[in-house]
């Protein structure tokens, strides 16, 4: 989680100072959902994520330097330099992508399972998105089709109260916008308090053994806030100063950090390490080239050079 | 040789297509134990069972998502979109997705799926059941686009397609359900982006796909009663673009009229006329013609659609107008 934290934070530093273009969406205040999840999975699973999933993919154990190299649009990010921030993607992590059209990728996560169904193997597929993508046709398609086809898939809705500027509240007319519509599709309603990472590794570990049984699939709503703003330089001044003072005291690191009530000196030399790994991954980053100019025209078809 | 109809050669192509590879699985709106809403997949349930053909509810969305997830997962999914019409409700998954992955991904990840889907005017289906949308098929990098016009070449195009490594759109013409055609027992494959000259000429060179192909063999016959010898060329795919063998043909005839069911603009024919006028600029000795449908949605009275759709005697007169 502090890895996690310490790459965004540079990531928010490197982009104020013009070395990030296009977009980032940081995630903030919402690793207790990534690292519980993957700790619950197995090596053998599949994630599908979002524009807003360098999270779920540095808990997946994609090197941070691949990921800063990507984002900076070098030849050595993990899609070299071609798909950036929104499209992290490594599929020998079991990472099949990052998707920027919202919901789109829920679709695509069923039918991840689906194969995992007909070849009889025992991966699991988990799908993370956000609330407000619970108001786009395509996350309603894809449950429904994954509960009539039983698939052995976890649907993780990260709520962190927003859709881009506007409060979940006020674009859905239901007060859990996921856990709510989970009985439309005959599942259970599970709602957990996503800054607790233990509470996540647990409803995970529940619905990664309901997928592996055969007893199709989960809905989770993790319930967490997004600390940062949307993207790039929005500083989120809509957000009301009692909310963000609210869920500052119940950061997900600080609430871990408490529990497992460490020594002084250990926590510091934990903190001291995950800055240095994350320095370090930037310069390695920072170090490799940009594509060349013949990476323009491949990897547009599978049976051409260009 | 066996004589089959294009109807029964869409499902034969497709049981072809699963006896050669067990990671063929097929998907979509009332295929399995219906049939198909146009009978073009009968049998395929009972001869695959419901492990590999999947009755699918009213979810395009779901139908080509589920589709591009289990290709990444090693499977070589065929979808069914039941008219053309309707990806217009799943353009997000074609365009966005399936024809983009690859290249986000620097080639990490590709979907190699076959969308199939009913499309075509001149049955009476009115605008929302009667478009093509092959030339917005066309203008996606990483989709290809095949459009065959009878019962052989959709088999082999077929086959081809299940085998290719990228996403391809698969679109079968409405009109040709009925027509009949010699097919080879032993399976078989057509390359995609290879077009057919399915009639020699001399003095132009007639290019059409779909159902446009009969429409252009009609019309030649017409024009060779008036001492004019039209070449016919099927495109048979859109992507990838087989200019060579126009460029060919127009060297010889230095004449070309494109057919094209749909209206004018940005349809393939713009793409075919740029390209001849461009690259076989020397080869012609008129200017590039086109046949087209006019620039409205496709009526439903029978007189209104017989003007939209291009016919024997438009292609005839065009052609004509060069002498
Ligand atoms: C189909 C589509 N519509 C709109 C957008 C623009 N957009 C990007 S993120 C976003 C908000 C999504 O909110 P949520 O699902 O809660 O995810 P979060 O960003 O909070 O992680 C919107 C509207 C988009 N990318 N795709
Ligand atoms: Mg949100």
């Amino acid at each position: 989680m502090k890895e996690i934290r310490a790459f965004e934070d540079k990531l928010q530093q490197l982009f104020s100072d013009g070395l990030v273009r296009g977009s980032t969406h940081l995630a903030n205040g919402q690793e207790a959902v990534a690292v519980g999840a993957a700790a619950a999975l197995a090596p053998q699973d599949v994630v599908f994520c979002t524009y807003r999933g360098h999270h779920h993919c540095l808990a997946r154990g994609m090197p941070p330097e691949a990921a800063f190299a990507e984002i900076l649009g070098r030849l050595g990010g993990c899609c070299g330099g071609k798909g950036g921030s929104m499209h992290l993607t490594d599929p020998s992590l079991g990472l099949l992508g990052s998707y920027a059209i919202v919901g789109a990728h829920i679709p695509i996560a069923v039918g991840s399972a689906w194969a995992s169904r007909v070849n009889g193997d025992d991966a699991v597929t988990c799908c993370f998105f956000g609330d407000g993508t619970t108001t786009i046709g395509s996350f309603h398609e894809a449950l429904n089709l994954a509960a009539v086809w039983r698939l052995p898939i976890i649907f993780i809705c990260e709520n962190n109260q927003y859709s881009e500027y506007t409060p979940i509240a006020e674009v859905v007319p239901v007060v859990n916008p996921a856990a709510d519509r989970a009985s439309a599709y005959g599942l259970k309603s599970v709602l957990v308090d996503g800054n607790d990472i233990e509470a996540v590794r647990s409803a995970v570990t529940d619905a990664r053994g309901t997928a592996a049984e055969g007893n199709g699939p989960s809905l989770i709503e993790a319930v967490t806030y997004r600390q940062s703003g949307h993207s790039r330089a929005d500083p989120g001044t809509y957000k009301p100063a009692a909310e963000v003072a609210y869920w500052n005291t119940r950061d997900p690191i600080k609430l871990f950090e408490t529990s497992l009530d460490l020594p002084t000196g250990e926590l510091e030399a934990m903190n001291r390490g995950v800055e240095a790994t994350i320095a370090a991954a930037l310069e390695v980053a920072l170090a490799s080239p940009e594509p060349g100019p013949e990476a323009l025209l491949t990897s547009v078809w599978g049976d051409a050079p260009t | 040789m066996i004589t089959m109809n294009y109807r029964k050669a869409i499902a034969e192509a497709i049981a072809r297509a699963m006896r050669r590879d067990p990671r063929v699985v097929f998907l979509g709106e009332d295929v399995g134990k219906p049939g198909g809403a146009f009978k073009t997949t009968v049998g395929l349930r009972d001869e695959f069972g419901p492990n590999r053909v999947w009755d699918t509810p009213i979810s395009e969305q779901a139908i080509i998502g589920a589709a591009i997830g289990a290709a990444m997962r090693g499977l070589r999914p065929i979808a069914e979109i039941m008219f053309a019409d309707f990806l217009g409700t799943c353009w997000d998954g074609i365009a966005n997705h399936a024809a983009k992955l690859r290249y986000m991904s620097n080639g990490q990840v590709s979907v190699p799926i076959v969308i199939r889907t009913h499309g075509g005017a001149g049955l009476g289906f009115a605008a929302q059941h009667s478009q093509l949308f092959d030339n917005l098929a066309m203008s996606i990098p990483g989709l290809k686009v095949v459009v065959p016009s009878n019962p052989a070449d959709l088999i082999g195009l077929f086959q081809a397609a299940v085998d290719d490594p990228d996403p391809v759109l698969f679109i079968e013409h409405k009109a040709l359900f009925d027509v009949k055609g010699e097919v080879d027992e032993d399976p078989f494959s057509v390359p995609l982006g290879s077009a057919a000259t399915v009639r020699q000429g001399e003095d132009l060179t007639l290019v059409a796909t779909g159902a446009m192909v009969p429409v252009c063999v009609q019309a030649a016959e017409r024009l060779s009663e008036q001492k004019v010898s039209a070449e016919v060329i099927d495109l048979r795919c859109l992507t990838p673009l087989d200019m060579s063998t126009i460029l060919t043909s127009i060297a010889k005839t230095s004449r070309i009229v494109i057919v094209q069911e749909g209206p004018a603009t940005c349809g393939w024919g713009s793409e075919v006329a740029a390209r001849t006028a461009d690259v076989g600029f020397n080869s012609l000795d008129a200017p590039v013609r086109r046949v087209t449908s006019p620039p409205t949605p496709t009526p439903f009275a029978a007189n209104l659609e017989k003007l939209w759709v291009p016919t024997v005697e438009r292609v005839v007169a065009e052609a004509m107008s060069f002498w």
